[in-house]
């Protein structure tokens, strides 16, 4: 299909002004009169509050108000359970959900325990400083295979074993084709996750207004719609009283979707309290602890295969750091159970997992959300398989594809979404061709790298699949109208976070009503604007609210047809929409602009013809059966340092399908920046706690980013298979980039010392890391 | 304290304290809410602004040590309708995603350019490995400059 706008690399709108200073970001809201807030936050992890004592901070020039949870009353809820467990049969689920200030005990450090408010937040810092809270210290629990033994502290004291959830999943019958298989395998595999680190922290301003009896929140949410509905509810408002607007924010990857964070059900109710704006502002030390993270996972995983390399049978069995509190429920480790099945077709899979709660920061979904510890484990055992069948990686992968006509291929097994985990499309074999070609894997293995090794240079190959369940319901929706000017506005309800949907959003429209991507205004994230839809999540923008903005389009475009066709006197299907005008086609005469057409529809005085709506606007919802399944490819050369274990990536290679393509610029964006936190989160960024539970590494000094000087450039590829769950056959894309990473750094790594019989079975990794396991195994001179 | 300095070609005199970071000076008081602040510890960039043509981390000076200085913001570069070529080739390389980082960025490459103004791929990784970007993945960012080195000559 030809189309000018869809599918194009357009510049984007939203450019301008952040390139200026001009965008609005949270901490940007300055209303006059507005008071600052800062907290008294726990320095230790775990322990019984004993007493807290305010006093001294109370009596401090400049401070208005000092909360505990005590003065908090009935306003002192626990957060809501995000997502109850999925109907699994025989599921065992202990909820316990985080608090706004902790009350009688303190779960994990920096947990909040009193909130401060002063007329500047230097003021609000020093007055935390006044604060005294006694604790009595008990034992953290922190290793997670050791939380569920009997000896164990208790995270929270009702709960037996600090068992937050048992889940069962099984396909086929495991047991039954174990003795059958030619190869067995069975390892230990150790995969852990670092914390988001959007270059903006979080922050919430809120202004109640007590004339209007209205309240405004700046929020830094993925969710600006949700977190309008909780807060009237829990403030006894009615969601016509409360607006939540998620303005420009400085990057989400998950964290900034957790529904509530303790400072977004206190800032506006204190607000209201105090009848003046409250501001606070989270800083990058409190974002380290207050901000969730996503965290470990220890499988035991088994394979079974037969001669030829087909996969028998997979058979894991893993434990899951819940962090403290489990507001997302069991999201991340349902992810991680399902997304480990990948691109292949397995007959049997035995899969159970124990989620533990633990006395460190809250576990909820980043970027990937537990897929990358899935993609792990069977991208390593695929690995550990092949080289005892002496099958190349590629190989046998290719062996275990879902063959193209397999489509939709059941898993049967329940999905995070709740829905089975059926893929709608997917097309795994050619993509899998295209990064063998474009990395020149061949040649690599039987020329460059004997060579290289002769030069003494360590130098690996890698190349590993993924799939990613994507753009999941429940629905979204969009508004489209047109101007008197002609110019469009599109609203939709979820908020935005560097996706680029300003643009990529508009290109939709564009293309059904042909008007320029810059004239349409996309207003996201404003609940005054619209107030229906769940939120940015789970890679489903751009197919869900994507489709909305579709459908909006075109019940608009109909409209533009029925008006014409009695202003023009011709039937509908004799009209055409094209370059911002309706007119009978081929007849140039005949057109009226949309804007006029616009203000015809919007008539000020005479009669209208019963039914009539005014204007040319439309509201469309869209709620997909099911989510979609995107896959990929990626492949990368490496070399690593033999003195100081530094690895360097020599080329990096994604080929992705996310079906239909909105904006080939956008979405290579995503992918190389969706890399960079894969490979930040395989060889650089690890939180490291102590046996108290208190985390060592909480500043960018010591916690590692990727810099420029660490991230290649990303080459590649895109395979369209359209999705044939949405009108526009699009999957999401957000978090293809940083799923398979680590486990293409572990297979590439063992390339690289193919000679010293090297098993990588741990994420992240590091220089010194990598020293310790490759001494481990080997002697110097084979290194 | 009394301080008096120029932004952006502005003068400005105001009263403070003398523990306020030049960063929330320029965002709270002087409303130029263009610098971001990403860490304040040093280490992200994204308060990054020109000190009499120097960049520099608004986030670890105090407002009273700029007395008499002269300042340059992202404010101060360019604007909507007229940007500058550095911010023209970020917007036509890509080299922004939610832009939080972007005005530390511009303002480091502002002098970086003015002194190397035909910069190499790894020179122009060096200049760039003191901003931290979470979004983007550094290369738009790096093809921008080239791009911009081009255009500024
Ligand atoms: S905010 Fe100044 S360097 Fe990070
Ligand atoms: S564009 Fe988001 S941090 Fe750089």
């Amino acid at each position: 299909m030809a189309t000018r706008y869809f599918g194009q690399r357009i510049r984007r709108n939203e450019d301008p002004r952040l390139l200026t200073g001009q965008a609005l970001f949270t901490d940007d809201v300055n209303l006059p009169n507005t008071l600052h807030v800062a907290f008294y936050r726990s320095d230790y992890a775990h322990g019984k509050i004993l007493s807290i004592d305010t006093e001294e901070a109370k009596k401090r020039p400049g401070v208005i108000g000092v909360y505990t949870a005590e003065d908090l009353g009935d306003y002192w809820q626990r957060g809501p359970l995000l997502v109850p467990p999925p109907p699994i049969k025989d599921i065992v689920f202990n909820e316990r959900t985080q608090v706004p200030l902790a009350k009688d005990k303190i779960c994990h450090a920096g947990e909040a325990v009193v909130m401060v408010v002063a007329e500047s937040r230097y003021i609000a810092e020093d007055a935390v400083e006044d604060i005294e809270v006694d604790i009595d210290f008990l034992d953290a629990v922190v290793d997670i295979e050791k939380a569920m033994t009997d000896e164990s502290p208790l995270v929270h004291d009702d709960i037996e074993k600090n068992i937050a959830a048992h889940v069962v999943q099984e396909k086929g019958s495991y047991s039954s084709i174990r003795d059958k298989a030619h190869t067995v395998i069975s390892r230990k595999f150790i995969y852990d996750r670092g914390t988001a680190a959007a270059m903006e922290n979080r922050g919430v301003v809120a202004n109640w207004d007590e004339r209007n009896q209205q309240l405004t929140v700046w929020d830094t949410t993925q969710a600006p719609i949700p977190i309008r509905n909780g807060l009237a509810a829990m403030l006894g408002l009615s969601q016509s009283q409360v607006r939540v607007i998620a303005p420009f924010i400085g990057g989400g990857f998950g964290p900034k979707i957790m529904m509530f964070y303790p400072e977004e059900v206190l800032i506006p109710w204190v607000s209201k309290q105090l009848k003046r704006p409250v501001k606070w502002i989270e800083d990058r030390e409190e974002n380290f602890f207050s901000t969730t993270h996503e965290r470990g996972q220890v499988h035991e995983a088994e394979i079974a295969v037969a001669e030829d390399g087909k996969i028998l049978g997979i058979h894991d069995v893993f434990v899951h750091d819940a962090g403290a509190y489990a507001p997302y429920g069991l999201t991340v480790p349902i992810n991680s159970q399902c997304t480990l099945l990948g691109c292949y077709d397995v007959p049997n899979y035995y899969s159970e997992f124990t989620a533990v709660f633990t006395n460190k920061p809250i576990v909820t979904p980043y970027r990937g959300a537990g897929r990358q510890h899935g993609v792990f484990v069977m991208e390593r055992l695929l690995d550990l398989a092949a080289q005892k069948l002496g099958m190349t990686p590629v190989e046998i992968r290719r062996k275990n594809f879902i063959p193209q006509d397999a489509f939709p291929y059941d898993n049967e097994i329940i999905y995070q979404d709740f829905s089975p985990l059926v893929y709608d499309s997917g097309n795994y074999e050619p993509a899998l061709k295209r990064a063998v070609e474009l990395i020149e894997y061949d040649k690599f293995i039987k020329e460059e790298q004997p060579r290289l090794l002769q030069e003494g240079k360590r130098v690996g190959i890698g190349i590993v699949s993924y799939v990613e369940g994507t753009g999941i319901g429940p629905y979204e929706g969009a508004k489209v109208s047109i101007d008197p000017s002609g110019k469009v506005s599109l609203v939709t309800g979820i908020g935005t976070q560097g996706q680029g949907h300003f643009t990529s959003f508009a290109q939709i429209v564009s293309e059904v009503l042909d008007v320029p991507v810059e004239d349409v205004r996309v207003v996201t994230g404003d609940t005054l604007e619209f107030g229906w839809g769940a939120g940015t999540f789970a890679s489903r923008g751009a197919v869900v609210a994507g489709s909305a903005c579709h459908e909006a389009a075109l019940a608009v475009k109909k409209k533009i047809h029925k008006l014409a066709s009695e202003i023009l006197e011709a039937s509908e299907d004799d009209l055409e929409v094209s370059g911002g005008n309706v007119q009978v086609k081929g007849v140039p005469d005949t057109a009226i602009s949309l804007g006029e057409l616009a203000a015809k529809a919007n008539p000020l005085r005479g009669a209208v013809k019963p039914g009539t709506e005014p204007g040319l606007e439309a509201t469309s919802y869209f709620g997909p059966s099911r989510g979609t399944t995107a896959s990929g490819v990626h492949a990368m050369i490496v070399s690593v340092d033999p003195e100081t274990f530094l690895v360097n990536i020599e080329r990096y290679i994604v080929v992705h399908d996310c079906g239909r393509v909105i904006n080939p610029m956008i979405l290579d964006g995503q992918i190389q920046g969706g890399v960079a936190q894969g490979i930040g989160n395989a060889f650089y960024e690890q939180l490291f706690f102590d046996e108290n539970g208190q985390l060592l590494n909480a500043s960018f000094m010591d916690y590692l980013l990727p810099t420029s000087l660490d991230v290649p450039k990303i080459e590649g590829d895109h395979i369209e298979t359209p999705s044939p769950l949405n009108p526009l056959g699009v999957k999401g894309a957000g978090e293809a980039g940083a799923i398979p990473v680590g486990a293409l750094y572990a297979q590439a790594i063992e390339n690289a010392f193919h000679d010293c019989n090297l098993e990588i079975l741990e994420i992240p990794l590091s220089p010194n890391r990598l020293y310790e396991i490759i001494s481990q195994n080997k002697t110097k001179e084979q290194i | 304290m009394k301080i008096s300095l120029t932004v952006n070609g502005q003068k400005y005199e105001r009263d403070v304290e003398p523990r306020m970071l030049l960063s929330d000076f320029l965002r709270h008081d002087l409303e130029l809410t263009g610098t971001h602040v990403g860490c304040e510890h040093g280490v992200c960039g994204a308060c990054t602004v020109l000190l009499n043509g120097e960049a520099v981390r608004a986030c670890i000076i105090f407002a009273v040590q700029v007395d008499g200085e002269e300042l340059t913001t992202v404010e101060g570069i360019g604007n909507v309708d007229n940007l500058h070529p550095i911010q023209e080739a970020f917007r036509e390389k890509h080299a922004l995603q939610c832009g939080f980082c972007t005005p530390g960025f511009l303002m480091t490459l502002v002098p970086f350019l003015k002194e190397n103004p035909d910069p190499s791929e790894h020179e122009i990784r060096e200049a760039l490995s003191g901003n931290l970007c979470r979004c983007t993945g550094y290369q738009n960012i790096v093809d921008a400059v080239k791009l911009a080195a081009k255009s500024l000559t």
